[in-house]
């Protein structure tokens, strides 16, 4: 392998933004035919990189060669030019285009679009039987699947003979078992000798397909590794510099009885389309129920209406007492003072205020409560000195309360918000992705207060895309997929391969590869979605 | 982390951008053949030196205050009240009906009820279009236009054919009841030996101004409704997710504002004219944006910028009036001022902050030997 020329080499690659400097001399070699992980924590840098080989941004210092050859990068289109294709964590498609329609734009030949389409849909059906890409290429891309839109971003990259595949982030929109299938064609590209750089942040996803793998912390590429050379310890310890604990310490669950009853939800979103079709759950004292499913799946829903702030139908009970889920009374002040703690999924967007200072984020939803002040005026000094003391006990660093919360990093910004939630000592804690875009460091923290919490006997509703984490934290599992939930199941008696088939929606095991199964019932959903839009 | 200290935020960048415009309006007069230095001696001496130039500049200033605040106030709920202008008109018809139609003893009764008048009829002008808002997300900019043309359209109306006294040329009330005229500067500072603000129409209102923007300061930073309003103003998912609802925030900040407006009609209809004309507003509501964009929406900055516009009305006036040069130039020099201390905000901003992030980057280079 030594004597053929890498298929990427990056030399001495630097770029800062401002004052915070995103990639610090960077050097890397990705040889042809082989996948190539990079790894690392949420602001490490990965993003900034490929960007750069990419042609979105252009490096301050350092050397791109591509196949042997300097390269300048200065758009994407040189990139393409170049024989680098790109799938990005959010899909750059158009909607209410077909399949055909995305892979075509831009690489349209000629001014009439009929020769360039049906030569487009010869391309596809090769590629289709080649790598296992298949997609019905005249259903409109708004209708399909997340997995399957991936697969139309992977198949626009192929269309434009691109021999080296970036993907960002690609599982973490889908199901343990298309993430399975992804893995295979990639497996079935780099047999045909594609090289592929995977840009991820899940130990086992490197593990299981890359071949060498590249760890960058703080905008440093702190070591490159072979796959086969190294350990998910290892590696994790890598991308944190220090040791890292990868499993929760909890003992059993002691449940005792139902803190919070959901009996028939439904709820119908703007548009009329039913994204609750009639829940039931329950959640007992002291125990942690895991919500899992593929994003897009009702659990958003779910937590909305749970939290006060959408509209729903059917009956929700919270330590024995039926709560309004409509109208006077169901707003997020009332839900805390009914006993329940909400932990939102978006703490940017929803959970604290960004330019208010930590210390006002630690009353937000709480600033009528008596502690905050008496009559019309708060008690700024009082909420600053309760503040601090609460900042301290949940390791918020810097622990300065008059920061403003969007000068804090991810998970310290998650840890304000766990404070203020779990330090009122709700009944039920609803907590939504609780270490997306946290570091691993801050990820142990978050995850023992879970479970201190349950241990004090609360019941926690966990809502996590994270299928690691669902099994880490939770003591019953419960699946959603397309608004319902396929089954609740103790998380002691059930494995990943059970749990991936009923995000998919299947309830029972097709027994061998689960792929087609799984395949066909998305499928099966693309057409309902279509049909539903007429 | 922020980029600047917070002195220079506050100060260094309106100082900067208004001695831009400054220069500029000294081209633009050197343009038209006068003397720049010689028109800012008129306009200092016209507005500043001598105590009847101050009781007009605080008159004026008086205005923007309130303007100035009921922008601010809807603008940390992100809400552009564009209607000052028709809420300060509706607001001084509420000043005109309490003085003519009810007896008063003693003007500082009629001061109280005339205020409270006039942010009622104010804060109700501003209902509709905030209703509008919060309920049918009909954009506040266009409605509260809409409104300023409704309002002088009945103000309009109003004057000609039910209010004006039989007999009377133009549009206005008759003259209030002695017994409502508010004291003026002159009145609460002249003597015999020192004969302050002669004429000037600077009046007790000022002081009104002053408690607004105390009131105001308190609202925004003190109590849970000001900590909501400017919650929703930053992040109306948030708010939600809090239990703050949008539809009483918006409502309620839009009636704080127009009542703010409102108040203003103290000043043109009771303490100045003393009786309600046509036209008393002068675009005070519109200067009052420009004069919230100035003072950072708060209420340090609005006083502050309230005072320089007025000094800008007065000693514009003392030019149209002692030199060649036209009215209209005075407007231009205002606009400048808007427009390099509103507009061009980032223009100056920008490389300032690059400047303090130059300093503090050679500050951690060499540190303390």
């Amino acid at each position: 392998m030594t004597d053929t020329a890498p298929a990427i080499e990056l030399k001495g690659i630097s770029k800062s933004f401002g004052p915070v400097q995103a990639n610090k001399d960077i050097s890397i070699r990705v040889m042809p035919g082989t996948i190539h992980g990079i790894i690392g924590e949420n602001g490490a840098g990965k993003s900034t990189l490929m960007s750069i080989l990419y042609g979105f941004y252009s490096a301050d210092a350092g050397e791109i060669w591509v196949k042997g050859e300097k390269t300048v990068i200065p758009d994407s289109q040189a990139a393409i030019r170049a024989g680098i294709g790109m799938v990005f964590q959010h899909f750059k498609l158009v909607q209410n285009f077909t399949v055909l329609e995305n892979v075509i734009l831009g690489a349209e030949d000629g001014g009439l679009l009929k020769p360039s389409l049906s030569k487009a849909r010869g391309v596809l059906k090769q590629l289709a039987e080649e790598y296992e890409l298949s997609v019905d290429p005249d259903t409109q891309v708004q209708h399909l699947s997340v997995g399957h839109q991936q697969r139309v971003e992977i198949l626009k990259a192929l269309y434009r003979q691109a021999d080296i595949l970036i993907l960002d982030e690609p599982t973490g929109v889908l199901t343990p078992a298309e993430a399975d299938h992804l893995f295979r064609i990639l497996d079935n590209l780099r047999a045909e000798g594609k090289t592929i750089i995977l840009i991820t942040h899940k130990l086992r996803e490197i593990m299981e397909i890359t071949d060498t793998v590249s760890v960058m912390r703080r905008g440093e590429m702190t070591a490159t590794v072979k796959t086969a050379e190294t350990s998910p310890e290892e590696l994790a310890e890598l991308m944190v510099g220090r040791k890292v604990l990868l499993r929760v310490d909890k003992a059993p669950a002691k449940p005792k009885e139902a803190l919070l009853e959901i009996e028939n939800l439904r709820h119908l979103d703007g548009q009329g389309v039913e994204k609750l079709r009639n829940i039931s759950l329950e959640v007992r004292a002291g125990e942690i129920v895991g919500l899992a499913g593929v994003a897009g799946n009702g659990q958003s829903e779910l937590l909305n209406v749970l939290g006060g702030y959408a509209d729903a139908t059917g009956t929700v009970r919270v330590n024995g007492r039926e709560i309004p889920l409509s109208g006077r009374g169901c707003d997020g002040m009332a839900r805390r003072a009914a006993g329940i703690g909400h932990v939102p999924e978006d703490r940017q967007r929803e959970g604290l205020i960004m330019p208010y200072s930590a210390w006002e984020n630690t009353v937000f939803g709480y600033h009528h409560g008596p502690e905050t002040g008496s009559g019309l005026l708060m008690d700024n000094a009082a909420i600053r000195k309760e503040a601090a003391a609460k900042m301290e006990r949940f390791d918020v660093r810097p622990p300065d309360p008059s920061l403003a919360a969007k000068n804090f990093s991810g998970g310290n910004q998650q840890k304000i918000v766990l404070a203020r939630e779990i330090e009122r000592n709700p009944d039920v804690l609803l907590i939504g992705q609780p270490t997306r875009g946290v570091d691993i460091g801050a990820i142990e923290f978050i995850h023992e207060q879970i479970v201190r919490l349950r241990d004090m006997g609360k019941a926690i509703l966990l809502v996590s895309v994270e299928l690691d984490e669902i099994f880490a934290l939770s003591d019953r599992i419960a699946v959603m997929f397309d608004g319902r939930i396929m089954g609740v199941r103790d998380a002691g008696e059930t494995d990943q391969r059970e749990l991936g088939l009923l995000m998919a929606g299947i309830t029972e095991d097709p027994g061998g590869d689960a792929y087609e199964a799984v395949d066909a019932a998305m499928d099966q959903k693309d057409h309902r979605e279509a049909a539903r839009h007429g | 982390m922020d980029r600047m200290p917070a002195w220079a935020d506050a100060v260094l960048v309106p100082l900067i951008s208004l001695l831009l415009a400054a220069l500029l309006s000294a081209l633009v007069i050197l343009g038209i053949g006068e003397n720049p230095i010689e028109a800012l001696k008129l306009m200092v001496e016209g507005a500043l030196l001598r105590s009847a130039g101050w009781g007009y500049t605080l008159y004026y200033a008086t205005n923007f205050i309130f303007t100035g605040l009921a922008v601010s106030v809807a603008f940390h709920a992100k809400l552009f009240n564009i209607g000052g202008e028709g809420q300060a008109m509706i607001g001084g018809l509420g000043v005109a009906l309490v003085c003519l139609y009810l007896p008063w003893p003693h003007w500082s009764l009629a001061l109280v009820a005339a205020s409270v008048a006039a942010a009622l009829f104010g804060a109700v002008w501003a209902f509709i279009p905030a209703y509008l808002q919060a309920k049918r997300g009909s954009h506040i900019v266009i409605t509260t236009i809409m409104f300023n043309f409704i309002a002088a359209a009945l103000l309009n109306y109003l004057l000609v054919n039910v209010m004006k006294p039989e007999g009377q040329q133009d549009p206005a009330t008759a003259i209030f009841p002695a017994a409502t005229h508010l004291p003026t500067f002159q009145d609460m500072f002249a003597t015999e030996a020192m004969p302050l603000f002669r004429g000037s129409p600077g009046n007790v209102t000022f002081f009104l101004a002053i408690a607004a923007c105390l009131v105001v300061w308190a609202l925004i930073w003190r109590t849970r409704l000001g900590y909501e309003i400017r919650a929703l103003g930053h992040s109306e998912s948030a708010a939600r997710y809090a239990g703050i609802s949008p539809v009483r925030t918006i409502v309620i900040a839009m009636l704080i504002s127009g009542a703010l407006a409102g108040l203003m009609g103290v000043n043109t209809a009771m303490g100045e004219a003393e009786r309600l004309v046509m036209n008393a507003t002068e675009g005070a509501g519109f200067i009052g944006i420009a004069v919230a964009l100035m003072g950072r929406n708060h209420p340090i900055g609005v006083f502050l910028a309230a005072i320089l516009f007025g000094f800008l009305y007065q000693g514009g006036a003392e030019l149209a009036l002692w030199t060649n040069i036209p009215r209209e130039l005075i407007v231009v020099i205002q606009a400048l001022v808007i427009l390099f201390t509103g507009a061009l905000d980032n223009m100056v901003r920008m490389p300032l902050e690059r400047v303090f992030a130059a300093r503090r980057r050679a500050a951690r280079k060499t540190p303390a030997e």
